[in-house]
């Protein structure tokens, strides 16, 4: 069963609420059906499709184009080693080849145990800890060899589950406001005071023209 | 003078060039004769932009730069070079991008011969490839639907297909997938293309991407002859080419006809032509006797049958059917029918369609205005089952113009969500919910709906800008509820338009050339014929005749005594199909006149060959009254003859003569009886300007008749050249490329009120109850029809026909999970799965029409004005 | 020698406790807002902003007091905050967000109260899932606090923000492309005319779309005025800029800078900042301002780190991304790794792009693993030329965005300023440095 579960589905529906239009929402659903399970489902992008009202293809669609999300399952920790210019300079494709040996896998898959998979990523920003990766999008830089093997290693222990949650979860923080001012309420604000703003440029504008006829 | 009417100009290589505000560059470069290469743009579709083969240089405020013609919108003044250096290096370079990963796979591509990328590359392509890399792959041909293929490694991303899924025909089940160089088509596992539309995508394809099953590997485009035709698969007259190898056709291509179908097919149209060489055709008369099927000869048969009809009483012979028949063929039955044998009981309708009277004698709109109107009603059936491409077309203009549309309906269609108002009326009260639209008190339990909107939203308008399009969404009620709806809305919104949302292939021509009973051709009454029309005829018949049901129910009284059936498959189509299979077995004699074996040719005792679409010439008229050509491209199959030619046959057997030789005559007379079509000579149907065919009357309005914009070879890739076909024309001159103007004599139809020609409602009409649902049988697409069923690759997109309730009918019958129901009604029962639907009132139970498998129209009966069923889960 | 610094979007950045709303309080925070909502009309602080030639610090350098002045009149007019920060070797706003997200939060009530904006988006780059928590937390302190919502601290404007992932593309930095994805599709750049989401954006309305960096000055000018502002920088470069320093040198890292008043050499080599090269290495090349920049070389490191300054050398200032290359690195491969960058992140729309970024990946590729022509150079010339006619800079456009015309700068500029190590690489079949 990988459509939302009643949790979820409220918190999608939450979240639905923040757009003035609902399709917006699809990445942010998306990212919240990986947050349960792992990755993108089929049944989720159909269900998507459904709270957002589009086709299954399209969502499908904008899906595939974003490296974060993956329709394939993926590994509990996604290991993503940088090797753009910055990281390359320092190193980043060494790191990228020991990764690879270290898990036992080429780019681009998942051990067997289904614990990482490993990705090469354009640069994540983390540029001034070369060579930099990130795990489930979590910083770690810079990185020897060794340092590497003890990441792993961590991970594989569980030592660093309360900073790295599972695959999928973006952000342990939710947002708590729902949307306070319903835009037609908004709407009428701005057209208020766009009014009260048009008299007062007014007002300035012809006592200028005043003071400079004076 | 507007806008749109100012003219610009701008120099094109130094060539002043003539355009209008809001034109993109590229057409007007194109009108002017300047062909700048391009792939993603099409005439029909919103411009993109990306695939940057129609980079010209465009002066601006620095100078000349590089935009791409297919989004550039022409302005006075503007200096464009299309094929300086810069502007052809430009072009180059994007050709040869776009090869560097194209397959060289053209010798066995279907697009080879006709494909924008290799034409192109041919005209402006370099020699050699410098690309020396490894091509990016993708598995070969994948079947994204049943009729389309789809071939990754082929395709350019030029975005047409999906543009056209989405915007056009408003299903994205087709999108892009990745991103960069691994951006390629996809479709949703387990979703299939399955669109009423799909075949417009390989027709617009640029390239070998996408491909028809049904086409796969059948010809080579140099190998292909072509007429241009008008399809006759539902009523709304699309153009296009009919394509044909070696006597048999192999594809029709939609034609660009600004007035009617813009380019696009549905797929019931565009691949049905596989009927046409279906193993189901008859080849030659034969005789159903005692002693079985004896094959005979077209002079024993005819012979047979003339006998028969001398001996019989006038009032005893009746005609069914006609509806898909040429205009030629309609006037020449109608003409033996009424004017020789005697008899009015001649009904082109099977009881599907409305009183002949709403259609004939309502000011007609055409797709045009109707997608212009200031509000369009519809009160007919789901467009998009019924007529697919007048779907479209209003589709397109809700989405892009605004167009208001009320629907009145028992449920929800196609259109409900461009609607600014929709309505639900409980079966049976369509003319009460009419009534409260115009501001009369409605019982609140007979419909559902935002009332006061609607009523908001007709009285905002001038009603003499309205356009109501009408037809029959309930085979199971009575026609008389839509028709007094109908008439209401257009007697009380003063010169408000109407236009037919009849759907068989010819029956608004059938119609207005009097195969209906009551009425002689050029919708005049039977009462009223006209001197020029007594003057050509023999004789009318003396008093007015049967519709289709009417007949029926006299020959279960043994009142019928020689019934021809000119295409009609009764037991399959009409809706009461035990009514019919009584009536059938009742009648001495009845011959059947078609091109198929059906389930009604059983019960003929003489069958004749027809001859088929695209074997013969013709003219057809659509839902508009625009008459236009049936091109001939096959040789007639076996001994198939087209069906004027058996009535003039038939009548010279009985010693009679209809004085037609050759299709020119019979238009000569039909100009000459029928006001209608007066000034539609066949010279001037036949011309090459006319090929989108001419709305009668003429003189409804000055009908202006400009040629069609010029084919776009790489805008429809296929159609490479425009050859005229049609009637033989007369010795008159024709009439040039230019501009004309018709300006026939003035024509209107005399009528009073509309409802006053209409029977009153009879008694009770009951609204919801308990434990008995009403009944609503509407029509699909793809049905269980014989055109479909022929068909091979339409027939396995038939589908089990589905029931429907609202989710508190559902919960009423107690059923969840499976939606497995038993339905009893008019002495039967069948099993059908129901699903919920939200759309529909308590109490309505909305069935799926199955043509020849025969459950559905066990369940009702004719006689009722609602039927009503009584529903059990199994 | 350089200025001492004098910081405005990081002076809070080193303080642990400023991503929380207590400690932000505790630095002056939200008194900018305060200032803006309760004292002044909107119209007030959009003068501020003008006066301040406050100049887009996302890296197209447009000043925002223009682009807010340009935005048309509508009922509904939008605020998207770009945080999609993806240009190779840029992480300033990274930066920006973790250490100091209610920063960004005032910075993005002022921008949307000084516009009318009907609602906030920040658009953050989905893989800075620690900023996200942060800024999440943050609004949501605010809204608690009152700085979001319903009459913000007692005035009588109401505004809701909200935070938005984005997903995994470096294209959705492109405004109409970040517009796109923030709409539920993919993330391709829109075709212009419109030109300017100022007239048509977000859902079809008028929307303005700010950097964070950008935003991120707005309460301190709000706060200090104008005037306090452009007694910083010099020439059109007003203010402060991040820079963000990174490559072979000693001591990468972000770095605020007064505009217009440094020189790539400071940055480098000034013990403050760069620190230098590591020992006995020499500079081979700087990338400026982001990987479509073309590159500069040893005898440009005085140039002066200004927008016109840096443009004025036939480069850019860019996003403020400084990459250092030293003479350990292979020119070809460095210029092989940016174009398989644009290769992977080209949306796929237009052609050239899509085809000719992914042809000259190939073609580099196979240069430095040892298989190239030498006519190779002149086809990756040719090619570059197809994609930007004359291969000019300022390139001329033949896409939709300008990602297509980025293409081919670091290609030719590598040809141009290193053609013989290109031709090493042909001649001995493989890569000198391996």
């Amino acid at each position: 069963m990988s459509r939302f579960t009643k949790e979820m589905e409220s918190r999608a529906h939450q979240i639905l609420a923040l757009y003035p239009e609902r399709r917006s929402a699809t990445i942010p659903l998306c990212h919240l059906a990986q947050e349960q399970n792992g990755y993108l489902t089929e049944e989720s992008m159909i269900q998507i499709a459904e709270l957002v009202g589009t086709t299954p293809a399209e969502v499908l669609g904008a899906a595939s184009f974003y490296d974060m999300l993956h329709t394939e399952p993926v590994g509990k920790y996604v290991v993503g080693v940088c090797t753009n210019i910055a990281c390359l300079l320092q190193g980043g494709e060494e790191l990228l080849s020991h990764a690879e040996e270290k898990l036992g896998i080429p780019t681009g898959a998942t051990t067997d145990d289904g614990m990482f998979t490993l990705e090469d990523m354009e640069c994540i920003a983390h540029c001034d800890h070369a060579p930099a990766l990130q795990v489930n999008y979590r910083f770690f830089g810079p990185l020897t060899n060794d340092s590497f093997d003890t990441l792993v290693d961590d991970l594989s222990a569980g030592k660093l589950e309360s900073e790295v949650p599972p695959h999928g979860t973006l952000s342990r923080v939710q947002r708590k406001h729902p949307i306070a001012v319903p835009l037609e309420e908004i709407v009428r604000h701005r057209r208020d005071s766009d009014a009260k703003e048009g008299e007062r440029l007014a007002a300035k504008a012809a006592a200028e023209s005043k003071e400079g006829s004076n | 003078m507007t806008d749109s009417e100012k003219t610009l100009k701008l120099t094109v290589n130094g060539k002043e060039v003539e355009s209008a505000p809001g034109e993109m560059l590229i057409a007007a470069a194109e009108k002017a004769g300047v062909l700048i290469p391009r792939f993603c743009y099409h005439p029909r579709l919103e411009p993109v932009g990306v695939c940057r083969m129609c980079l010209v240089e465009v002066k601006g405020p620095r100078g000349f730069t590089l935009q791409p013609a297919c989004y550039i919108s022409v302005a006075d003044g503007m200096e464009v070079l299309t094929d300086s250096d810069k502007a052809k290096k430009a072009q180059d370079g994007v050709l040869e991008f776009l090869l560097a990963n194209h397959p060289l796979d053209c010798p066995v591509c279907d697009k080879g011969g006709e494909c924008p990328l290799q034409d192109q590359t041919l005209t402006f392509g370099p020699g050699e490839s410098r690309f020396i890399e490894e091509k990016r792959h993708f598995e070969k041909p994948i079947a994204i639907s049943k009729l389309v293929y789809l071939d990754r490694e082929r395709c350019i991303q030029c975005d047409r297909c999906t543009r056209f899924a989405a915007d056009i025909a408003g299903e994205a089940l087709i999108d892009f997938e990745g991103r960069g160089g691994s951006l390629h088509i996809t479709t949703f596992p387990d979703k299939p293309f399955a669109s009423y539309f799909s075949g417009n995508t390989a027709q617009i394809c640029p390239v070998g991407a996408l491909t028809t099953t049904p086409y796969r590997f059948k010809a080579r485009p140099w190998d292909l002859e072509q007429v241009e035709s008008t399809c006759v698969s539902c009523a709304v007259g699309c153009q296009m080419v009919v394509q044909s190898s070696e006597n048999e056709i192999v594809r029709y291509l939609g034609i660009d006809s600004e007035a009617v179908n813009q380019s696009w097919l549905c797929d019931k149209g565009r691949f049905g032509f596989e009927s046409v060489s279906s193993a189901e055709r008859i080849a030659s008369p034969y005789l159903n006797g005692a002693s079985g099927v004896v094959e005979t000869g077209w002079s024993q048969a005819l012979d047979a049958i003339a006998k028969t009809l001398k001996s019989a009483e006038a009032d005893s012979v009746a005609v069914i059917g006609g509806s898909h028949m040429a205009n030629e063929d309609v006037y020449t039955w109608v003409k033996f029918a009424k004017g020789i044998i005697g008899t009015d009981s001649v009904d082109a309708q099977l009881d599907d369609g409305l009183d002949p009277k709403v259609v004939a004698l309502s000011d007609r709109a055409t797709i045009q205005e109707a997608t212009q109107a200031k509000l369009l009603i519809l009160l007919t059936g789901d467009l998009r089952e019924e007529l697919p491409i007048l779907f479209l077309r209003i589709r397109s203009a809700a989405k892009k113009m605004g167009l208001k549309i009320l629907e009145i309906s028992q449920s929800e269609s196609s259109l409900t969500g461009d609607a600014a108002v929709s309505l639900r009326y409980f079966p049976g009260h369509a003319e009460d919910l009419v009534d409260g639209v115009l501001g009369a008190e409605i019982d609140p339990g007979l419909y559902s709906g935002d009332l006061q909107a609607a009523r908001a939203l007709v009285s905002s308008v001038d009603p003499g800008s309205v356009v109501v399009v009408g037809g029959r969404e309930n085979l199971a009620g009575s026609s008389l509820d839509p028709e007094r709806a109908i008439a209401k809305l257009l007697d009380t919104l003063a010169g408000a338009k109407f236009l037919s949302g009849l759907r068989r292939g010819n029956v608004n021509g059938a119609i207005d050339l009097g195969m209906v009973p009551g009425f002689v051709p050029g919708r005049v009454r039977l009462e009223s014929a006209s001197d020029s029309l007594k003057a050509r005829w023999k004789s009318l018949p003396s008093k007015a005749g049967r519709n289709s049901k009417e007949i029926l129910e006299a020959a279960l009284r043994g009142e019928i005594k020689v019934l021809f059936l000119l295409g009609a498959d009764l037991v399959s189509d009409f809706g009461d199909s035990a009514l019919a299979e009584r009536a059938l077995s009742k009648i001495p004699m009845v011959v059947g006149i078609d091109t198929l074996t059906n389930r009604t040719t059983q019960y003929c005792s003489v069958v004749l060959p027809a001859t088929a679409f695209a074997e013969r010439h013709g003219s057809t008229t659509n839902i508009e009254g625009r008459v236009s050509i049936l091109g001939k491209k096959l040789v007639g199959f076996a001994l198939s003859r087209p069906e004027w030619m058996i009535a003039v046959e038939l009548a010279a057997y009985m010693g009679e003569d209809l004085g037609f030789e050759h299709l020119q005559d019979i238009w000569e007379e039909i100009q000459e009886v029928s006001p209608l079509h007066r000034g539609l000579s066949i010279s001037v149907l036949g011309a090459p300007s006319a090929k989108e065919g001419i709305v009668v009357p003429l003189s409804a309005s000055k009908v202006q008749i400009t040629s069609r914009r010029v084919l776009d070879p790489i805008a429809t890739p296929g159609i490479t050249s425009v050859g005229v076909s049609g009637p033989p024309s007369s010795s008159a001159a024709l009439p040039g490329e230019a501009d004309m103007v018709f300006t026939g004599e003035a024509y209107s139809p005399a009528r009073s009120k509309l409802l006053d020609l209409l029977a009153d409602k009879d008694g009770a009409n009951p609204g919801p109850e308990a434990d008995n649902f009403a009944l609503v049988v509407s029509k699909r697409l793809y049905d269980h029809g014989v055109e479909v069923l022929s068909a091979k690759h339409l027939s396995e997109l038939v589908s089990p026909s589905k029931g429907r309730v609202s989710p508190r009918s559902w919960e009423q019958i107690g059923l969840n999970g499976s939606g497995l129901t038993r339905l009893q009604g008019n002495g039967a029962s069948i099993e059908l799965e129901l699903i919920q639907d939200p759309s529909l009132l308590d109490g309505v139970v909305k069935v799926e029409f199955d043509g020849a498998l025969g459950e559905v129209s066990k369940l009702f009966g004719v006689e009722s004005s609602t039927n009503r069923v009584k529903m059990e889960k199994v | 020698m350089p200025l001492p610094p004098l910081k405005i979007v990081s002076a809070r950045a080193k303080d642990p406790k400023n991503v929380t709303l207590e400690g932000y309080l505790a630095n002056g925070g939200y008194q900018g807002l305060r200032k803006a909502v309760l004292e002044m009309n909107p119209e007030d602080v959009r003068d501020q902003v003008m006066q301040a030639s406050l100049l887009g610090r996302g890296g197209a350098g447009f000043e925002a007091g223009r682009k807010w002045s340009m935005l048309k009149k509508s009922d509904i007019r939008y605020l998207v905050i770009n945080g999609d920060e993806s240009e190779p070797a840029t992480f300033k706003d990274h930066m920006l967000v973790e250490a100091d997200p209610h920063q960004l939060v005032e910075g993005a009530l002022i921008a949307g109260y000084a516009i009318g904006a009907a609602r906030v988006f920040i658009f953050l780059r989905g893989e800075f899932a620690l900023g996200f928590e942060r800024v999440q937390n943050a609004i949501n302190e605010a809204y608690e606090y009152g700085a979001i919502g319903r009459d913000i601290f007692g005035s009588n404007f109401s505004i809701d923000l909200v935070l938005h992932p984005g997903a995994g593309a470096y294209i959705c930095g492109e405004e109409t492309a970040l517009l796109e994805s923030l709409e539920g599709k993919r993330g391709f750049p829109r075709i212009k005319p419109p030109y300017f989401p100022a007239v048509i954006g977000l859902y079809g309305q008028p929307t303005i779309v700010n950097n964070v960096e950008t935003v991120a000055n707005l309460p301190w000018i709000v706060k200090n005025g104008a005037s306090a502002f452009t007694d910083l920088g010099g020439g059109r470069s007003r203010g402060t800029r991040m820079f963000a320093l990174s490559g072979q040198v000693n001591r990468p890292g972000t770095y605020e800078l007064e505009m217009a008043k440094n020189t790539f050499r400071d940055i480098i080599f000034d013990p403050e900042f760069g620190g230098g090269l590591r020992p006995g290495r020499s500079l081979k090349a700087i990338i400026p301002g982001g990987v479509s920049a073309p590159w500069l070389g040893p005898d440009q490191l005085d140039v002066v780190l200004g927008q016109d300054e840096v443009a004025a050398v036939g480069s850019m200032l860019g996003s403020g991304s400084i990459i250092v290359m030293d003479d350990s690195t292979c020119m070809v491969r460095a210029a092989w790794r940016i174009s398989k960058f644009f290769a992977r992140e080209s949306c796929g729309q237009c052609t050239p792009c899509r085809e000719g970024g992914s042809w000259i990946e190939k073609v580099l590729n196979r240069i430095e693993s040892g298989a190239g022509r030498e006519e190779d150079l002149d086809l990756l010339m040719d090619l570059c030329d197809n994609i930007v006619p004359g291969v000019s800079w300022p390139p001329q456009q033949t896409t939709i965005c300008v990602l297509g015309p980025s293409i081919p700068s670091s290609v030719a500029v590598s040809i141009k300023m290193f053609r013989d190590e290109y031709l090493t690489h042909i001649k001995e079949g493989g890569c000198p440095y391996d």
